[in-house]
């Protein structure tokens, strides 16, 4: 166990360097002080084999050099002072080389004198500074390292140093001063390192060149550090060359540089380089942008086009994680109160929702697993996203009325509707896939839903079986660019033709649906329209679709919160009521992207198309449309604080004129 | 979608009336409007007549639910209760069971209630009657059939049965595909 002592052995001291077990590092028990010392064990046994080594050679080449140099010197002393004054900057070889010769000097009187104080410690410092320095030469470099290196080396053993320095006493013929005991010292290694430098073990030169290597990362990596400080204030981001842009860089790098872009472009004056437009900038932030998040292209597009870029970055961000777990209260079984205080019991820790609701509830954690309660097997609650809660809310339906949830799978928004209708009049709730309809089975009669129909036609077919709805839900399927969150497979996979498919769909869905409606209730006649999906393509443009081809208006949502509807957004002109539609958002509203827009119906009128309205293929004309300014029922007043303009825009505005 | 025909409607009451006993008529003539019991596929579906004529007027193909289900007939003629119809029974059942907290979840899962489980039980039960068990907070749970009566339930050791499970709300989660 532990440390073992080879009291005696020959490569007893011997200490194995670098990571390893403890009892590795440490050094063997020293002998207690008043025991006999065994035999061997005294003064040379302190060195180890290689220092052995490194001193014999040193002596020998040290005596050799001084023959030499006693030759040489005493013509040469005068030239080393003018040299010494002029040339402080010079490489440190020839500068050591100088200090060696002043210590060798034989003129004791010289060494002491002020010059060479003065010389010596700014010698030192001149060190230091190189050390910092990031110009010098490789080789000055590589004997710096080296020299650094063997300090550290040789620090645990001064015994050792004092010891060369008697023997290097001993064996100069001048005799120094112990004044200059500790200069001694240095240029004592100085010239050990000089003269081992050409007879470096293979992992000492190893080490140097690491050591060189090292150095100038540092001094790269200080670089960067004061580039990157003073970004602020410089014009940093270098537009990549035209052949580099298909480059893949690495993940990080790609996030630096959609910073760099958007700084750029928030202030595009200012920090643009000269010959490049802003097109290539958003060009490269949409590359970038889609490397990150890893979107398709045709996804990201739209979602720059949506969003100002301060926007995109968090919309994108909050996509990527998820909205908080809600459950919202049956409140055909039990109270928002009593159904929290049964889940406090359980260990859940839950909060309401927010006041605009009366039945949400979020939970922030728990131990028990959340659909699986007995609470929840008892009907009291539903596993449902904040965001799919608003359209009902918007619908607000009444009891004993008949209402309509064309795509009600899997029955969170319609036992919602249910429940609000206190298990009155009827429910339809409908959806065209089988397998997904048995869902909404299980959810009502685990909730209790027992006023309900659960079919599954094909919405688009409703109207012609049914026309006496008061109030209809259309959650219209989408490509669920606002749960991303939830799905993320959608950034991918979601490209031009599903988009079409979607909003086609849509589209016919919602005329369907306005079509089942019963505009004569003389409770309803509304219709909700909900996507969870962000794009303007399947939401504002169908919404816009239908008013131009039904006899509908836009009314307000009754919701309290959520931005406003887009009533132009790039190439795209809506109905000016289209204000009154509500958005809600990932990154503002804490929940899933979401659409809610609650229409009303006025009439059976199917207006025929006029002039080109029949052959357009996206809603892309920016006449604000003739008809709907037209009809202006004056009993009914749901969009009294809207200005409807007196005339069109563009081009409608020209024949509207004449 | 069509009525029940006067054996199975026999078979069917005398099956509701294990756990209801006469409270069946309850069920029937109810103040807010009007309620029957219809069949479709074998199923049984007690429905609104309001939501009756709305359904009616669809193709039944389309129809996978109405009201709600409160079991089927089986090949060999025999009605099987559904967990969906417990919404209905359980205010008018005659005998009931408590379990306690700790059993609440074996009973879940769709084991049968231990004497170690028992909370309550209504004075009165015989050997084989049909219960409706509950929580001791009064939350439905499921149906059963008690091995034991309510004298004999005293006196039995902890680790015997008291009562057969016959559904649970666990179902809902467990048999989501064909809970109907």
């Amino acid at each position: 166990m532990g440390r073992k002592a080879k009291f005696g052995d020959d490569g007893a001291v011997k200490q194995i360097k670098g990571p390893g077990r403890k009892a590795k590092k440490q050094k063997p028990p020293k002998m207690l002080p008043g025991l006999p010392k065994l035999e061997g064990d005294d003064e040379p046994k302190k060195l180890s084999h290689r220092q052995k080594q490194r001193a014999s050679r040193r002596t020998k080449k040290k005596e050799e050099r001084k023959l030499i140099k006693k030759e040489k010197k005493k013509g040469v002393i005068k030239d080393d002072n003018v040299k010494n004054n002029n040339e402080e900057s010079d490489a440190t070889k020839n500068i050591k080389s100088e200090i060696v010769k002043q210590f060798s000097d034989s003129n004791s009187s010289w060494l002491k004198s002020k010059n060479s104080k003065s010389i010596i410690p700014e010698k030192d410092d001149d060190i230091e500074s190189y050390d910092s320095n990031s110009d010098v030469d490789d080789e000055v470099e590589g004997e710096n390292g080296l020299e650094s290196f063997d300090e550290d080396g040789l620090s645990d053993d001064d015994d050792y140093l004092a010891g060369t320095l008697d023997d290097v006493d001993s064996s100069n013929e001048s005799g120094i001063e112990d004044t200059v005991l500790k200069n001694k010292k240095t240029s004592t290694k100085k010239r050990k390192t000089e003269d081992s430098d050409d007879e470096l073990l293979p992992i000492e030169k190893a080490a140097k060149k690491l050591k060189a290597a090292k150095k100038k990362e540092d001094a790269e990596a200080n670089e960067e550090m004061k580039m990157q400080i003073n970004v602020a204030s410089q014009d940093v981001f270098v537009f990549p060359a035209s052949d580099k842009i298909d480059e893949h860089i690495p993940i990080p790098e790609v996030e630096q540089r959609i910073k760099d872009i958007l700084l750029v472009l928030s202030n595009f004056n200012k920090f643009r380089e000269e010959n490049r437009s802003r097109q290539e900038y958003t060009e490269l932030l949409l590359k970038d942008l889609c490397t990150y998040f890893s979107y398709n292209t045709f996804l990201m597009e739209k979602m720059m086009h949506l969003f100002p870029l301060e926007d995109l970055m968090s919309f994108l961000e909050a996509s990527e994680t998820p909205r908080p777990v809600t459950i919202r209260t049956n409140s055909l079984k039990t109270r928002r109160r009593d159904l929290a205080q049964a889940l406090i019991n359980r260990g859940v820790n839950l909060d309401p929702i927010g006041n605009w609701s009366k039945v949400g509830l979020v939970v922030y954690n728990s131990t028990v697993p959340i659909g699986a309660t007995p609470e929840y097997l008892a009907g009291h609650y539903m596993l449902q996203a904040a965001s799919s809660m608003l359209p009902v809310m918007a619908l607000a339906p009444q009891e004993n009325e008949h209402i309509l949830d064309m795509c009600s799978a899997p029955g969170g928004k319609a036992s919602h509707i249910a429940a609000i209708m206190k298990n009155t009049g009827v429910l339809i709730a409908n959806d065209v896939n089988k397998n997904r309809a048995k869902a909404v089975i299980g959810n009502f009669h685990r909730m209790g839903v027992a006023n309900s129909v659960i079919s599954t036609y094909d919405g688009r077919h409703i109207p012609q079986l049914f026309k006496n709805f008061d109030r209809v839900l259309l959650d219209a399927p989408c490509t669920g660019t606002g749960v991303i969150s939830k799905d993320s497979g959608v950034k991918m996979s979601k490209d031009e033709t599903d988009l079409q498919r979607c909003f086609t769909l849509q589209r016919e869905l919602l005329l369907a649906a306005i079509d089942s409606l019963n505009f004569k209730s003389s409770t309803g006649g509304y219709l909700v329209y909900s996507t969870c999906s962000v794009l303007v393509e399947e939401n504002e443009c169908v919404i816009d679709y239908a008013l131009k081809k039904r006899d509908v208006k836009l009314v307000d949502t009754g919701l309290s919160f959520g931005t406003e509807g887009f009533t132009n957004l790039r190439q795209h002109r809506f109905h000016p009521t289209m204000k009154l539609t509500r958005r809600f958002y990932p990154h503002t509203h804490n929940m899933d992207g979401f659409f809610v827009a609650k229409l009303k119906k006025f009439s059976n009128i199917i207006s025929k198309n006029d002039e080109s309205e029949d052959n357009e293929e996206e809603i892309e004309t920016n006449n604000v449309d003739a008809e709907t300014t037209e009809v202006q029922d004056i009993n009914e007043k749901p969009v009294a604080n809207i200005k409807i303009p007196k005339h069109g825009r563009g081009k409608n505005r020209a024949v509207k004129n004449k | 979608m069509k009525q029940l025909t006067d054996d199975r409607m026999k078979v069917f009451f005398e099956k509701l009336s294990k756990y209801i006993g006469s409270n069946i008529k309850l069920l029937i003539d109810r103040s807010d409007g009007k309620y029957c019991f219809r069949e479709k596929k074998d199923r049984v579906y007690y429905v609104s007549e309001k939501v009756l004529n709305m359904g009616s007027m669809m193709n039944p193909d389309n129809i996978i639910s109405i009201g709600t289900c409160f079991g089927k007939f089986t090949k060999s003629g025999k009605f099987r209760i559904h967990i969906t119809s417990l919404d209905y029974l359980a205010p008018y059942a005659q005998h009931k069971m408590w379990i306690k907290p700790a059993a609440e979840q074996q009973f879940l899962y769709g084991h049968n209630v231990l004497k170690s489980g028992l909370g309550r039980i209504t004075e009165s039960t015989t050997q084989y009657q049909g219960v409706i068990v509950f929580s001791m907070s009064d939350v439905p749970l499921g149906f059963g059939v008690a091995a034991k009566s309510t004298t004999e339930c005293k006196h039995t050791d902890p680790l015997s049965v008291v009562c057969f499970n016959q559904a649970d709300i666990g179902e809902f989660i467990r048999c989501e595909e064909d809970l109907i």
